[in-house]
C-alpha cells in the first residue's frame, strides 16, 4: 500500500528528471558553458553566432508555419469529418483503420508519401506517359519544396489519425448523441449543429494533444530531413547539423538553436492559445447568431474526402514502399517494376534480425514500466482519492511539448556523467520518457470510466482491493490495456534521436537502422527497413486486438465496448 | 600525443586505466589482449555493400583472431566524433563507447587537435609494411593533415563523374563544358547539398580547373587570398546554378541519393567519390547497365579513407587488430572487387608476394569502371581550411535558395 | 445486539451538512430511506459500505451484530449491496461470478462448484453455470446478482433501488423474492429508492431524506 502511494511521484520523476536535466545541459552550452570545448564563462557568443546565420530568418518561418499549418490542417479535417459522420458507417470504418494507422513509423510514412507525389513517384507514373507526355520525370520542385509543403503533408496524414483518436476518445464525456439530437431538433444541420454544439466542448478535452501536434511539427527532424526544404532546412534540422559538424566550436551554436527551438515553440502555443481565446469569442457570437445550415453538404463531403486522402496517401505509400522492396529494375515511367524477386529482402532482411529483437527487447520493456507505473498511478488514484488536476495532466504532456533536440543532447551528457549510458537499460529508461505520457493518456480515460460499483460489489462480496484489482478492474479493462500498451509499444519503435544519442549508437533498433540506410536513398534497402519498422509496431496492435477476442471469446458483454 | 594519452591516464578516475594501454609494438601482446574483446567499429552505415563489407571483416576477425565486431551504423561520421566529446566532457576517459571510427578529413582533424584521438599506433601495424607510402602520399597526408600514425589508411578514394550513356552519350569532361552542357539541358544536374563531403568535393573539384596555381590550395586557405583564389567558383556556380535540378532549389542529401534520381531518369550525370559506385550499382540492380563512368581532363581528386581509435576506446587492442586486417592483401583485394565495394587499395604492388599481387590481378574491373590508367593520377585534397571557408559561403550564397 | 445500527451518523461535503440519520434495523426487518436524487441516498449506502470518496466527511458509528465496523476495510464488513444494475462481471461466467461470492471457507473444485449449482437450482438456474452473463434476460441477470451476494454470508443488505430498472411485472417478482431471502437469512435491510411501491411492499419503516 504505501510503496503504491509514491507511484505518482515516481512517475513524475521518470518523466520529468530527465526533460528537466536535459534542459540545463543545453541551456549550459547555450550560454556558452561547455568545459570540455573549452567554454567556462558566461557569454552571449553563442546567442550571437546563431542571430549570425543568413539562414535564420528562414528557418525560423519554416518550423513556425509548417508546425502552424500541420496542425490547422490536421485538426480541421478531424473536426470536419467527425460533425459530418460522427456514429455513422464510414466512421466505424476508419476507425477500424485508425490504430494500424497510428503504428506506422512517421519515417516510413513520410517515405511512402515521397514515392508517391514526388515527380517520379508513383502518381507521376500512373500518369505518364498518356495523359502527360512524361518520358522522363519532370523537374518539379514538389518534394523539398521550399514552403515546405510536402512537410506539412506528411505530418498531416500521420497527425490525423493521432487527432482522431484523441477525438473519439473524448466524445462519449461530452455526450454528443444528445446534444446533436437537440440541436438538429432546433433545425440545425449536421455539420454546423456539431460545430456550435459539441465541437467546443470536445476542444477542451483534445486541447493539450493539439498542442502536442503543434509542438511536435515545429520540431520535428526526420520527417524534415525525407520531405522538407533543405535550402534553409527547418530549424530543428539545422541544429542537428551544427551538432554533427566536424567543427566541434558549432556545437554552442547549435545550443543556441536548440534553445530558440524551445521559445518558438513556447511562443506558438502562446500563439495558439491567442487564436483559440479569438476564435472561441467569434464562435459564440456565430453560434448565437442562430444560423441553421452552412454548406453542411459541402462541409461533410469535404470532411469525409480529406479524412480518406490522408489515410489512403499512407496506405498507398506503404504499398508502394511494399513494391520498392521486392523490385527489380523500375525506371520511369513504368507504373510496375519490370521483374519482382526477393532479392532486396534476402539480402537486407537477415541483417535486420538483430535490430529486430533489439527493438522488441526495448519497445517491451519500456511499454511495461511505463504500464506498470500507470497502472500504479491510476490505482493510487483510486485508492487515496487523489484528484489529478489540470497541472499534473500539463506535466504528463511536458515531454511531448519540448521538443526533443532541446533536451536529448543535454541528457546524452548526463547520463554520461552518471555513468549510466550506453546500455540497452538506459535507452529503455530514455524510451520510457516518451511512452510512458502515450500509455497514460490512452489508458487514463477508460480506467477512469470504469463504474466504480463493480469495486463496491466486489468489495461486499469480500474481496479486498489487491484482488478487485486483479481479478475484476484488470480483465475487465483488459482491452484499452493491451490498446495503452500497443501504443506505447509503437511509439517506442519509432524513437530515433533517443535510441541514438543516449545508446551512444551501440543500440541498434529498425529505427536507427532505417534513419541511417535514408542517408544512402536506396530506395529497395529503405522500404525493406521501413516495412519491418512499421510490421513491428503493428504486430502490437494486431496483438492487443486479437488477444481480447480470443480470451473473451465467449463474454459478450466485453465485445460491445 | 603518447604524452597527451598518459595525461589522461593520470587524471582519469579509474586508477591507471590508459597506462595499461596496448603497446603497438609489442603486436604478440597486442593479440592476446584484443583475443575476446568486442569492437565498436563506428562507421557511416548508409550503403548496403559497405556494411556487408564490414560484416564479413567482423567475421573474419572473430574467426582469425577471436575479435567480435559490431558495426555501428551511423547516419554521419560526426555522431561518433559528438560521442567522444560528449564523453569526454563527462569526464569518460576510459571504456568509452567507440572503439574505431571510419573517419577521413575534417573529422580527422577536429579530434586531432581536440585530443581525442589514441596514438600512434598505425606506423606499428604489421601491414603497414605493405603500405604505398609513395605513389600514394594521402595515406600520410589526410587533407593534407599529417596522420602522425593517429590514424590507418583502408581505401582510396578518386572523384569520377558516372552518366547514363543511353541518354548522355558524349558527356562533358570539364567544368566548361558541364557548364555548356547544363545551360542545353537544365534539370539533369546536381551535386549533393554542402556541408555533405561529396558537395564540397565538387566545388573543391571545380576550383582545381580553375586556378592557375593549385598549390595554394595545400597550404591553410588564411595563407592566400582566399577571395580571389575562389572568385571564379562563385561565378561558374552563379551560371550553373540555374541549370541546375530543381534550378538549385533543392540538391539531394548525399551522394548514393543521386543513385536514386538517375535510376529514377530525373539526372543524367553524377558525382561520385567511389570509382566502383556505379558498376557495384549495376550489379545490383540500382542502375541500368548502360551507366559509365568518367573522369575530367587534368584530373580529378582523390583522398583515402582512414580508421582512427579514439583516446578513450574500450578496445584498443581488437580495434588495431581489425585495422590491421583492413590492411591485409587479402581484405584490401577484396574490398577492390568491385562486385563487393570497388575502393582503390592503400596498398603497394611491388611490396606484395607473389601471390598477393595474383589476388589483385586476378579482379575484373566492372562493366562501368575505369583502369587505374584511365583513371589517372590523383590532385590532393586542399587543406581542410579552404573546405571550410567554402562550404559557409556556399551556405550564405546558394544555401539559402530564394 | 444483532441488527444494523447507524450511530449518530453524519455526512459532509466541504463542511456542508448532507446526509443525518440516526437508525436501527432488526433482523429481517427492512428499514426505507425515501428522497429525490440528490439527497444523499447512494452516499448514505457508500457510507455504511466503506467505499465513501475522499471527498466526504463522516462522524458517527455503524454497528453490525454487535460489533463497530466504522473503521473496517469494505471487504471485511460482510455488507452486501445490489444496485439498481445487477453489475455481473461480464469476464466471468455465470457460475464464476457466483463462485466470486462464495468464501474461501468452501474448499475444493467439486464442493464450490456443488454450491453454486445449488444456490443456481434456488433460483431456477440449474446448468446456468458456463453461460455468459450478458446473454440472460433482465430478471435472470438480477436473481444471478442476488445469489451471489447471499453466497458471500453477508450479515446486512443494503438495496441502492434495485428494482427501478426492472418492467412492472418483473419488479413485483423480483422484490418478493429479495426480501424474502432476506427475511429468510434474518438479514437486516436497509433500501433506499424513489418509488414508494417499493417502500410500501418492504413494509418496514421509512425515513424521508433531503
Amino acid at each position: 500500500m504505501r510503496p503504491l502511494r509514491g507511484a505518482p511521484l515516481l512517475t513524475l520523476l521518470v518523466l520529468l528528471g530527465p526533460v528537466t536535466a536535459g534542459l540545463v545541459g543545453t541551456l549550459a552550452p547555450a550560454l556558452g558553458v561547455f568545459p570540455a570545448l573549452g567554454g567556462r564563462a558566461l557569454s552571449l557568443a553563442p546567442m550571437a553566432a546563431l542571430a549570425a546565420w543568413p539562414g535564420l530568418p528562414g528557418a525560423v518561418m519554416l518550423s513556425v508555419g509548417v508546425g502552424l499549418a500541420a496542425t490547422v490542417v490536421s485538426l480541421a479535417i478531424v473536426v470536419l469529418f467527425v460533425a459530418g459522420w460522427q456514429g455513422t458507417r464510414a466512421m466505424a470504418g476508419l476507425e477500424q483503420a485508425l490504430a494500424p494507422l497510428l503504428s506506422v513509423p512517421h519515417a516510413a510514412a513520410a517515405f511512402g508519401l515521397a514515392f508517391l507525389i514526388a515527380p517520379s513517384g508513383w502518381i507521376a507514373r500512373a500518369l505518364s506517359p498518356w495523359a502527360t507526355g512524361w518520358e522522363r520525370p519532370p523537374d518539379l520542385l514538389i518534394v523539398q519544396d521550399p514552403l515546405g509543403l510536402a512537410m506539412v503533408a506528411g505530418l498531416v496524414v500521420k497527425e490525423v489519425p493521432f487527432l482522431l483518436l484523441m477525438t473519439l476518445a473524448a466524445l462519449p464525456q461530452v455526450r454528443p448523441a444528445q446534444r446533436m439530437g437537440v440541436a438538429r431538433a432546433l433545425g440545425y444541420g449536421p455539420v454546423t449543429g456539431w460545430l456550435k454544439a459539441v465541437f467546443p466542448c470536445v476542444y477542451a478535452q483534445i486541447r493539450l494533444p493539439v498542442y502536442a501536434v503543434l509542438a511536435y511539427s515545429m520540431s520535428v527532424v526526420d520527417v524534415a530531413i525525407i520531405l522538407g526544404p533543405g535550402t534553409p532546412p527547418p530549424l530543428s534540422v539545422q541544429v542537428v547539423r551544427w551538432m554533427a559538424d566536424p567543427d566541434l566550436t558549432l556545437r554552442f551554436q547549435a545550443a543556441a538553436g536548440a534553445v530558440l527551438q524551445l521559445a518558438l515553440v513556447i511562443g506558438a502555443l502562446g500563439l495558439w492559445r491567442l487564436g483559440e481565446v479569438v476564435l472561441g469569442r467569434l464562435g459564440r457570437v456565430w453560434a448565437e447568431a442562430g444560423a441553421r445550415r452552412q454548406g453542411d453538404g459541402v462541409l461533410r463531403l469535404a470532411g469525409l474526402g480529406l479524412a480518406m486522402l490522408a489515410t489512403g496517401a499512407v496506405i498507398a505509400g506503404l504499398a508502394g514502399l511494399g513494391l520498392w522492396s521486392v523490385a527489380g529494375l523500375w525506371p520511369f515511367p513504368e507504373a510496375w517494376p519490370e521483374t519482382v524477386s526477393a532479392r532486396s529482402w534476402l539480402r537486407h532482411g537477415p541483417g535486420l534480425l538483430a535490430p529486430g529483437l533489439e527493438t522488441l527487447w526495448i519497445a517491451g520493456a519500456a511499454t511495461a514500466l511505463a504500464l506498470a507505473l500507470v497502472l500504479a498511478c491510476l490505482e493510487a488514484e483510486h485508492r487515496f482519492g487523489l484528484v489529478p488536476g489540470a497541472r499534473s495532466l500539463w506535466l504528463l504532456y511536458l515531454p511531448l511539448l519540448v521538443p526533443q533536440v532541446a533536451f536529448l543532447p543535454g541528457l546524452q551528457g548526463f547520463a554520461l556523467m552518471l555513468g549510466v549510458d550506453m546500455g540497452r537499460g538506459a535507452v529503455i529508461l530514455g524510451h520510457l520518457v516518451f511512452v510512458l505520457p502515450y500509455v497514460f493518456l490512452s489508458l487514463a480515460a477508460p480506467w477512469r470510466a470504469w463504474d466504480m460499483r463493480y469495486a463496491s460489489v466486489a468489495a461486499a462480496l469480500g474481496a479486498g482491493r489487491g484482488r478487485v484489482f486483479r481479478q475484476v478492474r484488470l480483465p475487465m479493462l483488459l482491452a484499452p490495456v493491451l490498446t495503452a500498451a500497443a501504443v506505447g509499444f509503437a511509439v517506442s519503435v519509432g524513437q530515433y534521436l533517443p535510441t541514438l544519442l543516449i545508446g551512444g549508437g551501440r543500440v541498434q533498433t529498425l529505427t536507427t537502422e532505417a534513419v541511417a540506410l535514408a542517408a544512402g536513398g536506396d530506395r529497395r534497402a529503405i522500404a525493406v527497413t521501413a516495412l519491418a519498422q512499421t510490421l513491428v509496431g503493428m504486430a502490437g496492435f494486431a496483438l492487443a486486438l486479437a488477444a481480447p477476442r480470443i480470451l473473451w471469446a465467449n463474454r459478450r458483454g466485453l465485445r460491445a465496448g | 600525443m603518447r604524452r597527451f594519452a598518459v595525461l589522461v591516464a593520470l587524471t582519469a578516475l579509474g586508477p591507471g586505466a590508459a597506462l595499461s594501454d596496448p603497446d603497438p609494438s609489442d603486436w604478440q601482446a597486442v593479440l592476446e589482449e584484443a583475443r575476446g574483446q568486442v569492437v565498436y567499429w563506428h562507421a557511416w552505415g548508409g550503403a548496403a555493400a559497405t556494411n556487408d563489407f564490414i560484416r564479413w571483416a567482423g567475421d573474419e576477425v572473430a574467426a582469425r583472431h577471436g575479435v567480435r565486431v559490431e558495426h555501428v551504423k551511423l547516419a554521419d561520421t560526426a555522431d561518433a566524433v559528438s560521442r567522444v566529446l560528449a564523453e569526454k566532457t563527462a569526464g569518460k576517459d576510459t571504456g568509452g563507447a567507440v572503439d574505431l571510427i571510419w573517419i577521413n578529413g575534417p573529422n580527422f582533424r577536429a579530434m586531432k587537435e581536440a585530443g581525442l584521438l589514441f596514438g600512434p599506433w598505425a606506423e606499428d601495424l604489421p601491414n603497414w609494411r605493405y603500405v604505398d607510402l609513395d605513389g600514394k602520399p594521402a595515406v600520410t597526408a589526410d587533407f593534407t593533415v599529417p596522420t602522425e600514425g593517429l590514424e590507418s589508411p583502408w581505401a582510396m578514394a578518386q572523384v569520377v563523374f558516372y552518366h547514363d550513356t543511353a541518354r548522355l552519350p558524349d558527356p562533358p569532361r570539364s567544368m566548361a563544358a558541364l557548364l555548356d552542357w547544363a545551360a542545353a539541358n537544365p534539370g539533369r544536374f546536381t551535386y549533393p547539398q554542402l556541408p555533405d563531403f561529396l558537395g564540397t568535393t565538387f566545388l573543391k573539384q571545380a576550383l582545381y580547373g580553375m586556378i592557375e596555381d593549385p598549390s595554394v590550395l595545400q597550404r591553410p586557405a588564411d595563407q592566400a587570398d582566399y577571395a580571389a583564389v575562389t572568385a571564379p567558383l562563385w561565378a561558374f556556380l552563379d551560371d550553373l546554378t540555374p541549370h541546375l535540378w530543381r534550378q538549385g532549389r533543392a540538391y539531394p542529401s548525399s551522394g548514393p541519393r543521386q543513385l536514386q534520381l538517375m535510376a529514377d531518369g530525373e539526372i543524367d550525370l553524377a558525382i561520385s567519390f567511389s570509382p566502383g559506385e556505379a558498376s557495384a550499382a549495376i550489379a545490383n540492380g540500382q542502375l541500368p547497365d548502360t551507366v559509365r563512368t568518367l573522369v575530367l581532363e587534368g584530373g580529378t581528386i582523390g583522398n583515402a579513407s582512414f580508421v582512427a581509435i579514439p583516446y578513450n576506446a574500450n578496445a584498443k587492442a581488437g580495434a588495431m587488430v581489425l585495422a590491421d586486417f583492413l590492411l591485409s592483401p587479402e581484405a584490401q583485394a577484396r574490398a577492390q572487387d568491385p562486385d563487393v565495394l570497388g575502393y582503390g587499395t592503400v596498398l603497394a604492388m611491388d611490396k606484395l608476394s607473389p601471390e598477393d599481387r595474383a589476388r589483385f590481378e586476378a579482379l575484373e574491373l566492372g562493366i562501368a569502371t575505369l583502369s587505374p590508367e584511365e583513371l589517372g593520377p590523383a590532385l590532393p585534397e586542399p587543406h581542410p581550411s579552404w573546405m571550410r571557408l567554402i562550404e559557409a559561403d556556399w551556405g550564405k550564397r546558394f544555401g539559402l535558395a530564394e | 445486539m444483532a441488527g444494523l445500527r447507524l450511530e449518530g451518523l453524519r455526512i459532509t461535503r466541504a463542511g456542508v451538512p448532507l446526509v443525518a440519520l440516526e437508525a436501527e434495523i432488526a433482523p429481517g426487518e427492512v428499514l426505507s430511506v425515501m428522497g429525490p436524487s440528490g439527497s444523499g441516498k447512494s452516499t448514505l449506502l457508500s457510507a455504511i459500505m466503506g467505499t465513501l470518496a475522499p471527498s466526504f466527511a463522516m462522524t458517527g458509528l455503524v454497528w453490525l451484530d454487535g460489533c463497530e465496523i466504522t473503521r473496517q476495510p469494505p471487504e471485511a464488513r460482510r455488507v452486501g449491496i445490489l444496485y439498481q444494475e445487477e453489475l455481473l462481471f461480464p469476464h466471468l461466467s455465470v457460475g464464476g461470478n457466483l463462485a466470486f461470492g462464495l468464501p474461501r471457507a468452501v474448499r475444493g473444485r467439486a464442493a464450490r462448484a456443488a454450491r453454486v449449482a445449488a444456490a443456481l437450482a434456488e433460483v431456477g438456474l440449474a446448468g446456468f453455470a458456463d453461460r455468459d452473463p450478458a446473454t440472460l434476460s433482465g430478471g435472470q441477470k438480477a436473481r444471478v446478482a442476488l445469489m451471489r451476494m447471499l453466497l458471500a454470508e453477508p450479515l446486512a443488505l443494503l438495496l441502492d433501488e434495485p428494482f427501478s430498472r426492472l418492467d412492472a411485472g418483473l419488479r413485483a417478482q423480483v422484490r418478493e423474492m429479495v426480501f424474502a431471502r432476506a427475511r429468510a437469512r434474518g438479514l437486516p435491510v436497509l433500501l433506499v429508492t424513489h418509488d414508494a411501491a417499493d417502500a410500501a411492499a418492504a413494509g418496514g419503516c421509512v425515513v424521508e431524506l433531503g
